[in-house]
């Protein structure tokens, strides 16, 4: 048996180490958002970056967008815990970047300009759809955000060794500040380019980890595997189905409902289909896809050598005893094999990853509201530029004080799982409205409003009387409220999404065909035909 | 000439476009692509979940050394997103974006006239 100077101590490395490396990165960024960034002025510079990214690069930055410290801590730590059925959300998260590739990425990029609300706009014509487009695009930033911040929290608790408040909320400020200055002075420019950086680490720093593990089993993947179940108090059962979301027919539905809410979601998550935005036109957004499918692909198969890794070389007891529970596998892992630099770099890596999520993140919420909300309500589509984006300047700073405040309290669940929620809230209010938006000629207002609220209030409602908010007595997935007397979950999934989304295409479809009013053919005419073939779409300068 | 009057004009001209043939042939040729491509990948991704839920013995059965039916049936979704991916970039760039492009350039032309 391995011995773990950590138990011991509470504390993994050297936080010193932690933080310089951490603070080098966030430094090096500064200095990349400031000389990349330019003027910022207009509304297409501070949310599009100017429209003049490449694809490749585009695509890069995606990946850095989308590969969250759910991804790079969670779905190691859940595989290092569990086994197989971690794995499920690497296939997930992965496989929903079909839709996006074949459905959303050259027609959303031909009939919008910053937001998802753009393209209902174009097919509808109504602030109502617009408010409520606002609102769920507010609603999911709101959820990941918390995954990120939650994940943030952790993290500083294993490399600094506090699981106290104050230390933990220093932290979490420091990271609130640096990704308020990438948005406020880098704007989209700025913020591609920090997660360009974040991705190129990130994907290094996991194929590095990667192949290390891989040398310590003579890259024999079955040899990993049996190493793995030899060390699990499990044993075999890892390497199957099952451990999860295993026993009782309601766990099965679980992981169904997990599976649809996975696959579904990514296409709706407003901050990826604001990055289609930042490249010159549809055939460049199609190619940022691309990169991204590679990109993701390569790394969530990582993930499975360096959750299955993590179980075997640091074991079970020693990640569920770490501060930081199993968001803390990986970094033990690199701890285990490269010491403290090693595990250093991962750290930063990790930080790097919250602090770039979080960054694409505030500055699609505050687009949302300063197109959408300011712009498009409130000044009826007629918003000097400069007022627009001193506004996104302003929400941008007010989501920075939430997302510090939320992250905080929420510090101790469990960061895969919160972001499935965003992703099953994704799935439902956002994708029939905008599959119907482009694809169906019947769809009115009152079915996108139908749609929207219906899959929006359904998903969060079944949450907050889900086991996620109370009455969960297990270990893996305690509840929000911990005390096992308050217990008003009636519903008995963690994950709403195999509920949620057929009633949110069920409600789309309804409000539609009972719609007293008439479908307006024109302006459907007018947005398949912009989707299919690019004509009057919004165009980088170089484009 | 006013705002509004070249803003009907312009709705109208789409909609002679939507209802033409070759916009329909684009549409149809869309649809025969990504129609089909969606249905391969997320009937193949559900009955991956499927099996995992209610089929955890088949996916137990080892295949080789420690690699069971399920480890390679989880590997095999990438697989075929990668084939997806690629499949459709080509399909893209030799068919659909020559028809596409084309109708685009006739367009804006049509409308500068």
């Amino acid at each position: 048996m391995k011995t773990h100077d950590f138990l011991a101590s509470g504390t993994v490395g050297d936080p010193a180490v932690n933080i310089t490396i951490f603070a080098f990165f966030v430094i090096v960024t500064l200095i990349i958002v400031v000389t990349a960034s330019g003027a910022n002025r207009s509304t297409s510079d501070y949310y599009a970056g100017g429209r003049n990214f490449k694809g490749w690069q585009n695509g890069i930055a995606i990946g850095g967008d989308y590969l969250s410290a759910a991804s790079f801590l969670g779905i190691g730590g859940l595989i290092a815990l569990y086994g197989y059925d971690g794995f499920l959300y690497s296939i997930g998260f992965l496989v929903g970047w079909l839709l996006v590739l074949l459905l959303i990425a050259g027609p959303l990029r031909n009939t919008g300009r910053y937001t998802t609300a753009d393209v209902f706009d174009l097919r509808l014509r109504n602030t109502r759809v617009r408010g409520a487009a606002a609102v769920s695009t507010l609603t999911i930033s709101f959820f990941y955000l918390l995954a990120q911040m939650a994940g943030a929290g952790s993290l500083v608790s294993l490399l600094l060794g506090v699981s106290g408040g104050a230390g933990q909320f220093i932290v979490i400020v420091v990271v609130g500040i640096a990704m308020l200055i990438y948005v406020l002075v880098g704007g989209m420019k700025g913020t591609t380019w920090v997660q360009m950086i974040k991705a190129g680490i990130l994907g290094v720093g996991t194929v590095v980890l990667t192949v290390w593990v891989m040398t310590e089993c003579g890259f024999n993947f079955s040899n990993l595997l049996a190493h793995a179940a030899a060390t699990s108090p499990s044993g075999k059962a890892v390497l199957g189905p099952g451990l999860l979301y295993g026993g009782g027919l309601s766990a099965h539905f679980n992981f169904v409902s997990l599976a649809m809410a996975l696959v579904l979601g990514t296409a709706g998550l407003p901050h990826l289909i604001m990055r289609l935005y930042t490249v010159p036109d549809a055939t460049e957004a199609r190619r940022s896809v691309v990169w991204t499918v590679w990109l993701v692909g390569v790394f969530y198969l990582c993930t499975l050598v360096l959750g299955f890794g993590a179980m075997w070389l640091v074991g079970n007891k020693a990640i569920l005893t770490a501060p930081g529970g199993s968001d803390s596998a990986v970094p033990l892992l690199a701890y285990h094999l490269g010491g403290t630099l090693l595990m250093g770099l991962v750290a930063a890596v990790a930080f790097a990853t919250i602090l770039a999520v979080v960054a694409g993140l505030t500055i699609t919420a505050s687009a949302s509201f300063a197109h959408d909300v300011y712009a498009g309500i409130l000044r009826g589509g007629d918003a000097d530029p400069r007022d627009e984006v001193r506004v996104a300047r302003t929400t941008a700073v007010v989501i920075g004080l939430v997302a510090v405040v939320v992250g905080f309290l929420a510090r101790k669940i469990d960061v895969a799982f919160l972001v499935s929620l965003a992703f099953a809230i994704a799935a439902s209010a956002n994708l029939p409205s905008i599959l119907y938006s482009l694809f169906w000629r019947r769809f009115t207002a009152r079915g996108a409003l139908w749609s929207i609220y219906g899959g929006l209030i359904s998903s969060v409602g079944l949450i907050i009387f889900s086991p996620v908010v109370s009455g969960s007595a297990s270990a893996a997935s305690p509840s929000l409220i911990t005390d096992p007397h308050v217990n008003f979950a009636f519903f008995p999934l963690s994950n709403p999404g195999i509920v949620t989304i057929p009633l949110a295409f069920f409600l789309g479809w309804l409000g539609s065909v009972t719609d007293p009013l008439p479908p307006e053919d024109a302006r459907f005419a007018r947005v398949q035909v912009r989707a299919l073939t690019g004509v009057g779409a919004e165009r980088g300068a170089r484009g | 000439m006013s705002v509004t009057q070249s803003a009907s004009r312009r709705v109208s001209a789409y909609e002679v476009v939507h209802a033409s043939r070759e916009f329909r042939g684009l549409r149809r040729h869309f649809g025969s692509f990504v129609v089909p491509a969606i249905g391969v990948f997320l009937g193949w991704y559900f009955l991956y979940v499927i099996c995992a839920a209610f089929a955890p013995n088949f996916m137990k059965t080892p295949l080789f050394g420690d690699v069971n039916v399920g480890m390679c049936f989880g590997i095999l979704q990438f697989v075929l997103t990668f084939i997806v991916t690629v499949t459709y970039l080509r399909w893209g760039r030799r068919k659909f974006d020559v028809q596409a492009t084309r109708l685009r350039t006739r367009l804006e032309q049509g409308r500068r006239r």
